[in-house]
């Protein structure tokens, strides 16, 4: 006789021992500290940090030991880490302006003030395997990280009224995607808040798909800066506000062509990006995807995918996304079993109605 | 914060009862409210991100997170199976960070989260089911975008819908949806019922207890109140049926209930038994019970 | 003309910006009455068609449709089930590209009771008698009611988009450039078509064409649009045989040469 199969529970506690055993991997080598993977695998802990939405290297760099290196995985393991945190305050707006640069260019100037700031960058290197990257370094020149304050590159567009004026502050406070159900349309604040928890890779390959024409934005890299910033904090008991501390963020201005409409002259347009840690790619593929999604605003029309806020906001977030196309795995058989009750009738019909037709043109 | 420091910050952190702060469970009870008193239209919420995937049931989650309390027994089901992977997971989440009582048996379970089935055992009144859902929009495969969904909805504009039945209806003599087949709630919206298959839709119809469906991913909260008729779409002339299995369960016998089947061997062989395991075996056990006594 | 109209445009205005669509348009349509707006592309005929069948909302001035129940309504300030109610009911749309008004998905038989459904048919066998009797009369085969308007011909899409609109008896319907993209012979066919149905059934109908002839077999009147303005308007034949403003002589002429 069957057996009806027992035991998920069994299989489940057994199925957690062995992802232990896998993720610690051979117990002859030393197991990695979070502290190393914060301290060597940066990118990784900033990425995870910006899709994570929450700024903590800790917490980073242990999800990313748990979750085996799966990124999406310890942006999920910190995400619903996040869930679980109270809320005690809002910080105030942070000042780009006032950031401690580590790396800042502008590729729309040969020169500006502050000059160019390369940092530690991959760009310019040859990329040829080095075994021995990771090795000893020697100490950077002092001026090639300083952490000087440097005034935003585009603000010396904005005297001229040659580009558009960054938006002002909201008088209300910006929605919070993760506290309120998003609908659609959305406004800038959350569509940028959206973009900011949004997948790297997503929103790398839709800001690809501008510049080859599907939407294209004519951008200029306007400035991308990368250093720490104050965060701070309105203290009601004190009447001021306090910094609590820095954080490390990298911005990217994207400057776009605009050639005017209606009443409004010719003049450039803003993308915006803005993300947690050293996450450049992610920040400039955010400014031309912000662009883009302003179609309406600048009354040009929605053809192409980046430029239509409900399919962007709706597929970015790669925990969402992660979630539902694995839960394919999970049992779906009493469906599968309507479905091929259906595939059988139909099979049966389709057969005497050709059967049928047989007979009738034997007659 | 050093390192071991922090690994023992870890090991201390408390979550709150099912896991939601009370502020979180208070704003989800507000949307099933807000649900309850417009049966069938999906009100927004602030889905939260839980620990564990969406679409793994993250909506049931958080809607039996908010209405659960230190005395309710609950039953956590997939597939109708109380032991499926999934169901196991989702009881011993509840079981660990709320201490409540579980139970496979429906007669037994004050609330009863599923994916994908209603227990064959009619509900009673005071019972809440609450139901996992992975796309909440009936329209979703015919119109796309949730601003035009929406707007289709408020004005009672579901002749979309019955072009969908009647293109099954041409081509193939009958509707062809077998699962999450859509249900016009009390007169006015019309609903996705989850992907249970249309077998069991008719037990939504005036059902006593009451129906809840979370889609955590998609952020909607949608109910049905007790008694309230449900109905199933259909034609006059190609009224709605429901599935009709030849043979008994090969188990317990039970005939009129939605059966499984089970692959034996490489050569055809097939046994067909009940998706509800909880009937299954109370069936079984009767049977032995009557046995006993006759002996 | 006696009686009321049927559909009534005072001042109506729609600018792009700085660019003008059409100006301070005064038209009126009686029931049972074909009017063609004709001109050459940019002339803002299809702007007002799209202004008038209350799906651009004009700049300045008002559009006011008469109901069954004989009350003059502003379209633009129905709520918007009752704006949807009348444009899948009493109003019919043709638009030039049949993939605009069908469903190219579906098959013939759906897309001619999709309109049924949505006002509440509930009964298969009714919609699909009433599908195959649209089909006839726009002399569609109706063995290919199951196939869908992917396999048809550009005439055999027209007489579909046709038929899809007035099986709910709609009082009047818009047509743009409706023979636009057809061969000739197809062409004739479905004016023929289209004029006995209209004088058949009644129907009011506002139809953008730059085809002179068209507008002749079809229309009562017509009215002349240049750069968003109306220049002139007439009956039919009078128009085009006699001009009066000189663009609508020049529009004439130059069809008559060519």
């Amino acid at each position: 006789m069957y057996v009806a199969v027992k035991g998920g529970e069994t299989a489940i506690a057994n199925a957690h021992r062995l992802l232990a055993h896998e993720r610690r991997g051979d117990p002859e080598l030393p197991a990695l500290t979070a502290g190393q993977i914060d301290a060597q695998l940066t990118l990784a802990v900033d990425r995870v940090m910006a899709e994570g939405s929450l700024y903590d290297r800790e917490l980073a760099a242990v999800a990313i030991r748990q979750a085996r290196g799966d990124m999406i995985e310890a942006i999920f393991l910190v995400r619903a880490y996040r869930t679980t945190l109270l809320r005690f305050g809002a910080t105030l707006p942070v000042d780009t302006a006032r950031m401690a640069v580590q790396r800042r260019i502008s590729a729309t100037h040969k020169d500006l003030p502050g000059g160019q700031l390369l940092g530690p960058t991959f760009d310019y290197t040859h990329r040829l395997l080095d075994p021995g990257a990771g090795d000893a370094a020697e100490a950077p020149a002092e001026a090639d990280a300083d952490g000087s304050v440097v005034g935003r590159a585009i603000d010396a567009l904005g005297g001229e009224g040659l580009i558009e004026p960054d938006s002002a502050a909201a008088a209300d406070a910006p929605g919070d995607l993760t506290r309120e159900p998003l609908s659609f349309p959305a406004d800038r604040p959350l569509r940028l808040q959206a973009l900011a928890r949004g997948d790297e890779g997503f929103l790398l390959v839709l800001a690809y798909s501008t510049q080859r024409g599907y939407a294209r934005t004519h951008p200029f890299a306007g400035e991308i800066r990368m250093g720490d910033v104050e965060i701070e904090i309105d203290m009601p008991e004190l009447g001021f506000a306090v910094s609590i501390g820095a954080i490390r963020l990298t911005e990217c201005q994207m400057v776009n062509q605009f050639r005017g409409a209606g009443d409004v002259p010719a003049q450039f347009t803003r993308g915006y990006g803005l993300a947690f840690g050293h996450s450049e790619r992610k920040a400039m593929a955010m400014a031309l995807v912000d662009r883009a999604l302003r179609a309406d605003e600048f009354g040009e029309d929605r053809v192409a995918p980046a430029q239509d806020e409900e399919f962007v906001l709706s597929h970015a977030d790669n925990v969402q996304a992660t979630g539902f196309v694995e839960h394919l795995k999970l049992p779906h058989y009493v469906d599968f079993q309507a479905e091929l009750e259906l595939v059988r009738r139909l099979r049966r019909e389709h057969a005497a109605r050709a059967s049928a037709a047989t007979s009738e043109a034997a007659e | 914060m050093s390192e071991a420091g922090f690994d023992g910050g870890t090991a201390a952190i408390r979550y709150n009862f099912a896991y939601l702060d009370e502020q979180t469970k208070r704003s989800i009870r507000r949307a099933i409210l807000k649900a309850v008193a417009i049966p069938g239209y999906q009100v927004p919420f602030a889905s939260r991100e839980m620990p564990m995937p969406f679409g793994w049931g993250t909506g049931g989650v958080q809607v039996t997170a908010s209405v659960l309390g230190p005395d309710d027994v609950l039953k956590v089901i997939d597939q109708g199976a109380d032991d499926t992977t999934n169901a196991v997971a989702i009881r011993g989440f509840f079981a660990r960070t709320a201490g409540i009582a579980t139970t496979t048996r429906t007669a037994e379970a004050t609330i009863i989260q599923t994916r994908h089935r209603i227990p064959e055992e009619p509900l009673r009144a005071g019972q809440i089911l609450v139901y996992q859902v992975p796309i909440p929009e009936p329209l979703r495969f015919l119109e796309p975008r949730e601003t035009e969904t929406r707007r289709l909805h408020a004005l009672n504009e579901y002749g979309l819908l019955y072009v969908k039945l009647y293109e099954d209806i041409a081509k193939h003599g009958h509707v062809a949806t077998t699962y999450a087949y859509p249900v016009l709630v009390a007169g006015r919206y019309i609903m996705d019922p989850s992907p249970i298959p249309k077998f069991d839709n008719p037990k939504m119809d005036m059902s006593p207890a009451l129906q809840l469906f979370g889609a955590g991913r998609e952020r909607r909260i949608y109910a049905v109140p007790p008694y309230t008729p449900v109905r199933s779409l259909d034609f006059e002339d190609h009224p709605f049926r429901v599935q009709e299995f030849t043979e008994p369960c090969g188990l317990c016998g039970s005939r009129g209930v939605y059966l499984d089947e089970v692959v034996l061997d490489d050569r055809g062989g097939r046994l067909f038994m009940c998706s509800d395991t909880d009937h299954c075996e109370a069936v079984r056990a009767g049977k032995g019970a009557a046995a006993e006594a006759s002996w | 003309m006696t009686g009321e109209p049927l559909l009534a445009a005072t001042g109506v205005t729609r600018l792009y910006g700085d660019h003008i669509g059409c100006i301070d348009i005064d038209l009126a349509v009686w029931p049972g009455e074909v009017v063609a707006i004709v001109g050459e592309s940019g002339s803002g005929k299809t702007t007002l068609l799209k202004c008038l069948a209350a799906r651009l909302p004009p700049s300045s001035g008002t559009i006011t449709y008469r109901s069954r129940d004989g009350a003059a309504e502003d379209i633009y300030r129905l709520s918007e089930a009752a704006r949807r109610a009348l444009m899948r009911t009493d109003w019919g749309f043709v638009w030039q590209d049949a993939a605009e008004g069908l469903r190219m998905t579906v098959s013939a038989g759906a897309n001619v009771g999709e309109r049924l459904m949505a006002t509440g048919a509930r009964h298969y066998g009714r919609i699909r008698s009433a599908a195959v009797d649209w089909l006839e009369r726009v002399e569609i085969d109706a063995r290919r009611i199951d196939d869908d308007p992917r396999s048809f011909s550009g005439g055999m899409r027209q007489r579909l988009q046709i038929a899809r609109n007035l099986v709910t008896g709609p009082r009047l319907v818009f047509m743009d450039e409706p023979t636009g993209g057809l061969d000739v012979s197809v062409q004739a066919r479905l004016l023929d078509l289209l004029g006995t149905l209209v004088r058949e059934l009644g129907l009011a109908a506002i139809l953008v064409t730059h085809d002179l002839a068209v507008a002749r077999l079809l229309s009562d009147r017509i009215v002349v649009m240049k750069e968003g303005r109306i220049v002139e308007t007439g009956l039919t034949d009078r128009v085009l045989d006699d001009p009066s403003h000189p663009y609508s002589q020049l529009l004439v002429s130059s069809v008559l040469q060519a």
